[in-house]
């Protein structure tokens, strides 16, 4: 079987979430090609194969430095032809979401997104999936013979090979219909951690009482090295931004790590953080629904005991 | 501008999760339905882009006769007529054809949708449309302007958002904040009793994936409890324990 991976590039280095990919591609075994777009340097291609990777694929085409969908599709599409691999491996990402949709229908493959689980593949080939938003999984069988995973954050473990991959250059006919969407900007996130990619997250709710009292909330994340969050209300309330609501129509996060402080816990709310590998709830109400759902649970006022723990956790680290 | 809204038939966000039949059918016991909601953020988008534009907004839903009073509830939001697809929309490539085979029988030039649905949280078939029909897909969109025939959108993406210009025709996934929820009036509720809902039959059954079987996840184990005078333990058990710190 061979396998074609794509990965994606932020800030001069492979996402986390897509050597996760690679990661994935290299258990389901086969060889396993990564594809990667735009300016980036030869050895972080080469370190893909690190991962399992045994061939880097590189569309230098500077204008693939921003992610177009169609444009990218076609490149991919172009990719799997080339090296005669029948499944495409990706991160469930913002932008691999509609690639894959895109090379789904140009390669008449079977496309399932938020896989959680390598696939069976005995007899059917079947895969693992996260639905109602992490509340349920689904186990489908994919029908065609060419197939594509989009893998959820944490589907797998990244494991070292100590391999190494060769890098070609590889080019595919563009044209100007695949650049119609045109970005004309692009606008970071505040925050040094990324809340959809946090290893680490802390989330307040209305038990702040206000966004001037974020300062604890702030403080905690930074001697974690963590991701800041919020509950619904709180984005409603324009007490934080709207990208910090972590919930059912807001980011969903997988860190291993989830802090939730004055969040009482709606099903809503739950459903963004279910797949958490800890969670910690710190709750003036001890009837609050989240400690239901915790691994760790504080009742207790935040104003008292986050700055205790921020101490806590400083001479932790030193 | 013609618009066309997809929409889902979907459980409430309130909904608990269950399944019958040998852990093959989702349980519908108690249940309410509503439309999508990030698909209720494109037809509220798209009630605002008709407002300020000369056109009309058809809705669209692939479901059995059952998802009916949610197609009602888009017309009383603002839609013009509606489709319903007759079936079950089992996978999203079929109901990627059904949308598409639409689109080419009435001709749109704007084509709306929730980046996702609430139950299967596929987020494919936005794009699947945007293939099927040969035109550019983006999503998740999280505002769109239209000047003339040029759309300005932001999407959001892992580090932040982009700007996007992009000209129609084209296929949006929305998401919040593009509009706010609308609430059906009194006299839309009214005026939807009698807007045309047009029922057609599917065309072929291209299945991507076939559901073999459901499953709920694992029960949590009970909460340890740390005293808010010692939160030094919490930190030791993140540490010894989780081994995360």
């Amino acid at each position: 079987m061979s396998i074609l991976v794509f990965v994606e590039i932020a800030e001069g280095k492979i996402k986390k979430t897509s050597i996760e990919a690679v990661a994935y591609a290299t258990a389901m075994g086969g060889e396993v090609t990564a594809l990667a777009m735009g300016d980036i340097d030869q050895s972080e291609l080469a370190a893909l194969g690190n991962y399992g990777a045994t061939k880097v694929i590189h569309a230098g085409d500077s204008r693939l430095n921003d992610g177009v969908i169609l444009a990218y599709a076609n490149v991919i599409t172009a990719a799997m032809k080339t090296s005669g691999a029948n499944t495409l491996v990706l991160a469930n990402s913002s932008l691999g979401g509609s690639v894959s949709a895109h090379v789904s229908i140009k390669m008449n493959a079977s496309l399932v997104s938020n896989v959680v689980a390598l696939p069976e593949t005995s007899g059917d080939f079947k895969v693992k999936r996260s639905i109602y938003t992490g509340k349920a999984f689904a186990t489908v069988v994919l029908n065609k013979a060419n197939k594509i995973l989009a893998i959820k954050k944490n589907a797998v473990e990244i494991k070292e090979t100590g391999g190494t991959a060769s890098v070609e250059s590889f080019e595919a006919d563009l044209s100007d219909h695949d650049f119609l969407t045109k970005i004309t900007g692009v606008q970071k996130a505040t925050g040094d951690v990324l809340l959809p990619e946090a290893e680490i997250v802390v989330s307040g709710g209305r038990g702040l009482k206000g966004p001037e009292n974020w300062g604890i909330i702030e403080d905690l994340a930074k001697a974690l090295g963590a991701a800041t969050g919020c509950s619904k209300p709180v984005s409603d309330m324009d007490w934080r931004p709207h990208h910090e609501h972590v919930g059912q129509t807001g980011v969903k996060v997988s860190p291993s790590l989830y802090i939730a402080v004055g969040i009482s816990g709606a099903i809503q709310h739950l459903a963004g953080v279910n797949s958490s590998k800890y969670i910690v709830v710190i709750n003036k109400d001890e009837e609050a629904p989240f400690f239901k759902a915790a691994d760790y649970g504080i009742v207790g006022d935040a104003f008292e005991v986050l700055p205790k723990l921020t101490e806590a956790i400083k001479a932790a680290n030193q | 501008m013609k618009i066309l809204v997809c929409i889902t038939h979907v459980p409430d966000t309130t909904s608990k999760i269950a399944f019958t039949d040998g852990d093959t059918k989702f349980d519908t016991t108690g249940v309410q339905y509503i439309i999508g909601p990030y698909d209720d953020y494109a037809l509220a988008r798209a009630v605002e882009l008709k407002e300020q534009t000369e056109g009309s907004i058809t809705v669209l839903n692939v479901g059995t006769a059952e998802t009916e009073p949610t197609i009602r509830k888009a017309l009383a939001i603002g839609a013009d007529d509606a489709i319903r697809v007759n079936a079950e929309p089992t996978d999203s490539l079929f109901v990627a054809q059904q949308i598409a085979n639409a689109v080419k029988k009435e001709g749109f030039d704007l084509i709306l949708m929730g980046r996702e649905s609430l139950d299967f949280n596929g987020g494919m078939v936005h794009g699947m449309v945007g293939e099927l029909l040969g035109i550019p897909s983006v999503s998740p969109v999280m505002t769109l302007d239209m000047d003339g025939f040029t759309a300005k959108m932001t999407r959001e993406t892992e580090g932040g958002k982009e700007s996007i210009e992009l000209d129609l025709p084209f296929v949006a996934g929305c998401q919040e904040p593009i509009a706010e929820w609308k609430i059906p009036n009194m006299r839309g509720i009214m005026s939807a009793r009698s807007k045309p809902l047009n029922v057609i039959e599917p065309t072929g059954n291209d299945q991507g994936a076939t559901l073999e079987k459901y499953e709920l996840p694992a029960a949590k184990g009970a909460v340890k409890m740390v005293s808010a005078d010692n939160v030094q333990e919490l930190v030791d058990l993140l540490k010894n324990e989780a081994k995360i710190l």
